[in-house]
């Protein structure tokens, strides 16, 4: 496979402050195209800070920070472009029906018509919601709330998808099968960049990168990062970082 | 008693450490009323106006000492030519130019007519047409009163907004609309708005679960805005009384009593509100649109209820804010009792009870 | 206390129905005094429900429910004054400081906070260096520990937590439940509900609930023992095109990831270990590793999902 060579992630030297408070303590780090790259911390670590920036959504005070090969300083319309972004709340409207979302996420990246409506169609065929494609999002139960929401967020084949918490209190089941996707996401080039609370979750990821009070304090693949901590399971590393 | 008053310090906390809310609750009465009283008041006290009088007899005289003597204007010149017009205009001190037609004496007993024009400066369009208006209003008060008194027998019709100045002196009009707009405010949405943001929070959950009962619960969100719509109401009224001198010819206790009332019947109304939604939103919109919306149109704030189609006076005829101006206005300007305003006063009381009765039947001690 | 039976607790066929859907369809369950008992489920399951009825917050559709002895529609009252609540996504009043929210709470429910301070003081200790501070500027380890004070202040027979543990990081979960195991100590009951799997095993006993349905309740280790099947840990470089290739073969029944591994059950008795080697090794896996393990609350929480549906 190719997957794993080149960056599409990169960031050096990220800092960035709220007045006196340093939320990014100067994060340097890269993500690779295709890779599952965790990213864990406690509440309050920094790592919201972190995805605003990546995302365009907020400038770094300093430090240099490329998102799909693009500077999110001066080009942040093509980063934008460029990425998804799911998180647990607020991803799909509720009152809309499971087609309605689907066309609405196409119809704003600028899709040609045609394109969403055979894609709507494949999709709602793939996710096995042909019974329920007309029903309003508000009536189904959470897990299949958050495989639609991941299947638009990657809609418009995004080069990186942002996946913030995306499993939280979703059945262990449906937690899977959503794991799944995103390996089929990885699979097919789409760099998955996930935030999450379930430490074995961290497990599933090609590399983990855990902070603590704004900094990265631990970055590797799961293995490598039991094996420096001299810890069972991801737990333990994560306890061993923040507490 | 101690579990009451831990619950009313904690709103006052919640109201003093929001500066948004302390903005809407001092900053907004204080700017409404002089915003009110100044666009009024200003331009009729004192307008200087110049006079060119092309035919000097007795009746252009008279209505030059009636204008002159109505107290809102100040002659400042008499002009002598077209010409002196334009110049008086440019030096920018008078804002009106009456002109008499030659022979205006004359003409008008041969032919009942006489021309006058008013020429106002309309670089301020506000202000000319008020100033024009009330020039119109004085010279056809005087060709009723004095010319057609002479001999025709004339249907005279006592105006009572004239007689109180009410057209005239509009900040008499605005203070009780506003004084009825900004307790309604604060009273109905501040207190329906902070019961719904503790059911947002969820900790409406826990005081639901507390041994607090619902009524202290009510009372102790009622007391602070009580306390601050009072605040409110007598800034208002200094303002009014201080800086617009508009006299309070009735009891003031009477007035502060009445006022109390009213306040007691906008926070009953807010629980009522507040116990039919859920969200701070909800509570928001139905302030705004059920309650400050006809508060401004059709209480008789702004547009007179008077000309009002006849199904919106019978909606007016709902509206508490109807009946606090009328006693308001009775109690400052005409100086009137509980005699002549007790079928306001018991209209609100009614109202007041209603809207605590149904908002007790309605409040919920569980979630649904 | 006139409280005669054993149970604090007691649900005997509780439903509860929306307009529409059906959140609880017939659960019950008692909880001991002194016992610390896990609702565990996702989002939907109907665990708040079940709490909101608990704290009267609610009517039951049907089925009787009591606690500590009192009726929960009778005596609602009672009911209120000694229990200690914790909602879903509880957030205090965030323009009061620690001490005030503290205050506030202790105020309503008619006591201070010296008087029941033996109860919270290990836990306040931890936010005390912060009591001045916004309650809307703590962290979320923080909040949630205050918000475990507020619903302790009045020294309740029963603590209800509804998913306090939800989007919280690891550690201030572990923190959290150190801190629910020494209230346990000392004697009071602790009803808790959460989405995390992991959680169940610091329980004395479980309820497993999926779709408004206790699919299991027990101690966590008799829930594990009736497992009843065998399980095994699979392990290769290429995890996701193990998956595919595992769901694939006949005789594999069920695949969950776990963590670094994959957790299978067969169609068959047992497994051969070589002949699994040797159809992965085909399919180009390196560093396969076989072992069989001991099943978890959460595979035995799928389990019981799939065979229920």
């Amino acid at each position: 496979m190719l997957k794993h060579t080149e960056n599409i992630i990169e960031v050096k030297n990220l800092v960035k402050k709220f007045g006196n408070f340093v939320a990014n303590d100067n994060l340097s780090f890269e993500v690779k195209k295709g890779e599952i790259f965790g990213f864990l911390g406690a509440n309050g670590a920094g790592k919201t800070t972190s995805i605003k920036i990546l995302s365009g959504l907020s400038f770094p005070t300093s430090g240099d920070v490329m998102v799909a090969g693009f500077d999110v300083y001066k080009e942040r319309e093509k980063v934008k472009k460029n990425i998804g972004y799911m998180s647990q709340k607020f991803s799909l409207y509720e009152d809309l029906t499971v087609r309605e979302n689907i066309r609405f996420y196409g119809g704003i990246y600028g899709l040609s018509g045609k394109y969403i409506k055979e894609k709507t169609e494949s999709l709602i065929e793939r996710l096995k919601m042909k019974d329920i494609q007309d029903s309003l999002i508000k009536s189904l139960p959470l897990g299949w709330k958050q495989k639609i929401a991941f299947s638009v967020a990657i809609f418009h084949n995004p080069k990186i998808v942002f996946l913030d918490e995306p499993t939280g209190g979703v059945d262990p089941i449906t937690r899977r099968d959503f794991w799944e996707m995103i390996y089929e996401a990885s699979d097919s080039g789409i760099t998955v960049f996930v935030t999450t609370h379930y430490m074995d979750e961290a497990e599933y990821c090609d590399r983990v990168s855990i902070m603590d009070q704004g900094r990265i304090e631990g970055l590797d693949t799961p293995a490598e990062l039991k094996k420096q901590f001299h810890a069972k399971n991801m737990d333990e590393v994560f306890l061993k970082i923040a507490r | 008693m101690n579990r009451f008053i831990g619950f009313v310090k904690k709103e006052f906390h919640h109201i003093f450490r929001d500066s948004q809310t302390m903005l809407i609750l001092f900053g907004m009465p204080i700017a409404q009323i002089l915003i009110f009283g100044y666009i009024v008041s200003n331009e009729i006290n004192d307008v200087k106006i110049g006079i060119y009088d092309k035919s000097q007899d007795h009746i252009t005289h008279e209505i030059t000492n009636k204008i002159t003597a109505s107290g809102f204007f100040i002659l400042h010149e008499n002009l002598n030519s077209e010409k002196e017009i334009e110049k008086a205009f440019k030096r920018g001190i008078i804002r009106e130019v009456i002109v008499f037609e030659p022979n205006f004496a004359e003409k008008l007993e041969r032919d009942g007519t006489a021309g006058i024009q008013i020429i106002a400066d309309a670089s301020d369009v506000n202000t000319a047409n008020i100033v024009s208006n009330y020039t119109k209003a004085i010279i056809n008060s005087y060709v009723k009163n004095e010319l057609f008194t002479q001999g025709l027998p004339f249907e005279i019709i006592p105006e009572v907004r004239m007689l109180y100045n009410d057209e005239l002196k509009g900040v008499y009009m605005f203070v009780p609309g506003t004084m009825a707009l900004i307790l309604m405010l604060v009273s109905a949405m501040m207190t329906s708005i902070s019961i719904a943001r503790e059911k947002e929070l969820g900790t409406m959950e826990i005081l639901l679960v507390s041994p607090l009962k619902p009524l202290p619960i009510v009372i102790g969100k009622v007391i602070p805005y009580m306390a601050l719509s009072f605040v409110n109401a007598i800034v208002i009224i200094a303002l009014s009384y201080f800086v617009f001198e508009m006299p309070i010819q009735g009891s003031l206790i009477f007035l502060l009593a009445e006022t109390l009332l009213f306040i007691f019947m906008a926070l009953s109304l807010g629980i009522l509100i507040s116990t039919v939604s859920n969200n701070q939103m909800v509570a928001m919109f139905i302030s705004m649109f059920a309650l400050l919306l006809p508060t401004i149109l059709l209480s008789g704030f702004i547009f007179p209820i008077e000309n009002m189609p006849k199904i919106l006076q019978w909606i007016s005829s709902i509206m508490p804010a109807r009946y606090f101006i009328v006693i308001v206005k009775n109690i400052m300007i005409k100086g009137s009792g509980i005699g002549v305003i007790w079928k306001e006063t018991l209209i609100l009381v009614g109202m007041t009870i209603f809207f605590l009765g149904m908002s007790i039947k309605k409040f919920k001690v569980r979630l649904e | 206390m006139q409280n005669q039976s054993n149970y604090i607790v007691e649900v005997t066929d509780l439903k509860k129905s929306y307009e529409k859907v059906d959140a609880v369809k017939g659960v019950s369950f008692s909880v001991s005094k002194g016992e610390l008992f896990g609702l565990i489920g996702p989002d939907g399951a109907g665990k708040t429900s079940i709490f909101r009825i608990l704290t009267t917050l609610m009517f039951p559709t049907d089925g009787q429910v009591s606690v500590l002895d009192f009726d929960v529609i009778k005596d609602y009252k009672k009911i209120r004054s000694n229990i200690g609540y914790m909602p879903q996504r509880f957030s205090l009043y965030q323009d009061l400081s620690v001490e005030e929210n503290l205050a506030f709470f202790a105020r309503i429910f008619g006591t201070t906070i010296e008087e029941n301070y033996d109860l919270i003081k290990d836990i306040y200790v931890q936010i005390e260096p912060f009591k001045d501070r916004l309650a809307g500027k703590l962290s979320g380890g923080m909040k949630q520990k205050l918000a475990l004070c507020c619903a302790l202040i009045h020294s309740p027979d029963v603590l209800i937590l509804d998913e306090p543990t939800t989007g919280v990081d690891a550690v201030s979960r572990k923190e959290f439940w150190e801190m629910l195991i020494r209230l346990k100590d000392k004697g009071i009951t602790i009803l808790v509900s959460t989405p995390y799997m992991d959680e169940a095993n610091l329980c004395d006993r479980v309820a497993l609930i999926q779709n408004g349905e206790i699919m299991s309740i027990d101690t966590p280790e008799k829930v594990i023992e009736n497992f009843g099947r065998k399980l095994w840990a699979v392990k290769s470089d290429k995890i996701y095109q193990l998956i595919k290739d595992l769901k694939s073969l006949e005789f594999v029944d069920t695949v969950f990831p776990f963590g670094e591994f994959l957790h299978i059950t067969l169609k068959t008795e047992d497994l051969n270990q070589d002949e699994l080697i040797s159809i992965l090794t085909e399919n180009n896996h390196k560093g396969i590793q076989i072992q069989v393990i001991e099943a978890n609350i959460e595979d035995c929480f799928m389990q019981l999902m799939s065979t229920s549906e």
